[in-house]
């Protein structure tokens, strides 16, 4: 994992002092809260409905267990005792007191961590592949690209009030965890004919009220380029975005109304003029941030683990979850343990103080103290060795962390909508509960196999639904909170975005909906495909009908 | 409204006469009748490369942020200073508040029309950062840089 040195140490502290002064000109009345509004917003501290909600970044998803167990110190000592894993990696925290939260930062910064551009018209907190530096299918680990990408945008003093806010993803493998097609830019480090690595650059995806998967506006970028290009497309973007109107605002819109080509045209221009301007990193500071995410001490081990199998022969529990939350490492004899944050009923990404230190404990001791947050609000064991895999369940289980669903129909993701969003028009938690209660049955769950359920309470889209293979949109039509279902999205390598499926649907009917879509894939499913494979065989018909005959 | 200027790393209050100000579009329509202009103003919507004439004739370059938002300014500072080796005055108008006169002087202005109230504040913002990670119009080593210079101290 990356350390601080100095330099990144002294920038968060001051920060975290800067943001103090801040928050002491608010509470001493010097600034009112609207010039106080864009200050915090700066630094992740939003003004929810019933409270300041502060977001914590978490750099491409990576936390050790030390910075994991302060997350849980955290949340009990400045919140109701939990925190919530957000669609970016990050963790939220719903109840701090405004006067609590520059404390709350300095001992964040203790373990180097900060709420640095976690909101605002700025270069957000980039994404990545959660299983960086464990699958054996990449080509090469994204995290220090990462990070040498959380340090160029880190107070940018040019990109800091873009149009709109500006997210990046970067995956190193071919299957795509991190969503790269539906980000501002999205990275995939590849390897081209040449033998040589590079990026695939795509640019203008996006979801929201205007959903769009993003165009490739340049198909090899040499790595050594990475930030010189980047500036280049921010500066565009920062010039030629638009600012009359924030729905429109996006890069998507931009790359959108002037076409990929052009766009991509003006991008190569600039980069022509900056490409040798001393942007981009010289070798000597690459392999200085690579040596920190060089492959930690991996013992040599037999690939398969007899005390593994022997433990699934007695455990039925267990095997279903070693079938459904672990998946291969690139080293032998160790597997990537995921943990989900979606028990049966439960709010999805929510984690209590206990757990975290439950997490903390297990990942010190089984997973050479790593730890990350996946986009789909669930966590992350990336290291451990298969002999360990019981042990690890039975602590998870231990602290109701064991749930057996990764991927699965109520591996559901939501955004907190008006449960606590000022800007919600429906509640989301509560359909996500009730959706995953009528599925309880992790059998019968494993073997629906991957369905991915997206919900979001307004049009902004924070619960991605237009990517989840079905979605569900809440609108509120005349006071009462009505859901719209979309079908056949992906936010994955085979990125699509879903279709409306027809009228809104009430509160009550919404969950009896899913699961009349899913008696349609039932019945219609060939070997092994997936619910999205079966609707993109079949069309959208058969799925319309039954969900609306003689309803 | 103060009129603060930057020198070596802090602001000052400065008392000048009123500039003449002539707008780009305005100058390109008729040069001659704006022989005597000292200050050109250029809104935040023009593209620097269109602009294709000397600037080096104005000892200021007034850039606008209508909205402090609206952050176009920052780019066309940088481009007039690195781009076109501007090296007279650029200025900050329009909504120029403390919290962001830090970036401003990262991307290139050393003027600014100040509109909040406390001058000697707006100098502290200036030093609330000790370092920068990335290189931009001010010649600030950024952090990379300087950990080269320890490593090859050591």
């Amino acid at each position: 994992m990356y350390r601080y040195d100095e330099f990144d140490a002294t920038m968060v502290a001051e920060r975290v002092a800067q943001f103090r002064g801040q928050v002491a000109r608010r509470l001493s009345g010097d600034l009112t809260e609207d010039q106080f509004k864009p200050l915090r917003l700066m630094n992740g501290l939003y003004l929810q409905l019933h409270a300041y909600m502060l977001r914590v970044a978490v750099p491409y998803g990576a936390m050790s267990s030390k910075q994991m167990r302060r997350l849980g110190e955290v949340a009990r000592k400045y919140d109701r005792g939990y925190g919530h894993f957000t669609t970016r990696q990050n963790i939220q925290y719903n109840w701090p007191a405004l006067v609590d939260v520059p404390d709350l930062l300095d001992e964040l910064a203790d373990v180097e961590m900060h709420a640095i551009q976690t909101s605002g018209n700025c270069i957000r907190n980039v994404t990545s592949d959660q299983y960086a530096g464990a699958t054996a299918e990449e080509i090469e680990d994204p995290r220090p690209y990462c990070e040498m990408i959380r340090q160029w945008s880190t107070f940018h003093p040019e990109f800091s009030f873009l149009p709109r806010k500006f997210k990046i993803a970067v995956t190193a493998a071919p299957h795509d965890r991190a969503a790269v097609k539906v980000h501002d830019i999205g990275l995939i480090l590849y390897k081209n004919d040449e033998g040589e690595t590079g990026f695939e650059v795509i640019v203008g995806g996006g979801l929201g009220r205007t959903p769009y998967v993003g165009h490739t506006i340049r198909k090899f970028l040499p790595k050594e380029y990475l930030l010189s290009y980047l500036e280049a497309i921010l500066r565009v973007y920062n010039l030629e975005g638009r600012r009359d109107n924030m729905y429109k605002a996006r890069i998507k819109i931009l790359v959108n109304s002037e076409g990929a080509d052009k766009f991509a045209e003006a991008v190569e221009a600039e980069w022509a003029q900056i490409k040798d301007n001393g942007i981009d990193l010289p070798r000597e500071e690459i392999a200085r941030i690579n040596d920190y995410f060089a492959p930690p001490a991996f013992e040599t081990l037999s690939a398969e683990s007899a005390a593994l199998e022997e433990k699934k022969a007695a455990d039925k529990d267990f095997a279903r979850w070693v079938r459904a939350n672990t998946v291969a490492h690139k080293i032998p004899g160790y597997a990537i343990a995921n943990i989900s944050l979606k028990p049966i009923g439960g709010i999805p990404g929510d984690i209590s103080d206990v757990q975290m230190e439950a997490v903390a404990d297990i990942a010190e001791k089984y997973s050479l103290d790593e730890i990350r947050a996946t986009h789909e609000q669930n966590l992350v064991l990336p290291h451990v060795k298969k002999d360990d895999l019981y042990a690890v369940y039975k602590a998870l289980k231990e602290a109701d962390l064991a749930t057996a669903n990764i991927g699965m129909v109520s591996d559901i993701i939501a955004c907190p909508g008006l449960d606590y969003c000022s800007l919600a028009n429906a509640r989301s938690i509560p359909i996500a509960q009730r959706i995953s209660e009528r599925f309880a049955d992790l059998g019968q769950q494993e073997e629906l196999g991957e369905i991915k359920i997206k919900i979001s309470g307004c049009i902004n889209a924070c619960g991605h639904h237009h990517v989840g293979h079905i979605g569900i949109l809440g609108v509120d039509k005349k006071g009462e909170e009505f859901y719209q279902v979309t079908l056949g999205g992906s936010g994955a390598e085979d990125a699509s975005l879903g279709e409306i499926a027809g009228r809104g649907l009430s509160s009550d009917q919404v969950v009896d909906a899913v699961e009349k879509l899913v008696g349609v894939y039932r019945q219609h499913r060939q070997d092994n495909e997936r619910f999205l494979d079966t609707y993109r065989r079949l069309g959208a018909d058969p799925f319309k009908e039954a969900l609306y005959e003689a309803a | 409204m103060k009129l603060l200027k930057l020198s070596r790393g802090r602001l000052f209050p400065a008392f000048e006469e009123p500039l003449a100000e002539v707008s780009l579009d305005a100058w390109r329509d008729n040069p001659q009748e704006h022989a005597e202009a000292t200050a050109l103003t250029i809104s935040n919507d023009t593209s620097l490369a269109d602009i294709k004439c000397d600037l080096h004739g104005f000892s200021v370059i007034i850039l606008d942020f209508p909205a402090f938002k609206d952050g176009r300014a920052y780019s066309q500072a940088r481009l007039l200073r690195e781009r076109y080796g501007y090296t007279g005055e650029i200025r900050a108008r329009g909504d120029v508040l403390r919290d962001q006169i830090f970036f401003m002087a990262r991307c290139g202005f050393n003027g600014f029309e100040f509109s909040g109230p406390d001058a000697d504040d707006a100098s502290a913002a200036l030093e609330e950062f000790s370092f920068a990670y990335q290189p931009a119009a001010d010649g600030i080593a950024p952090v990379w840089r300087k950990r080269l210079g320890r490593a090859a101290a050591a």
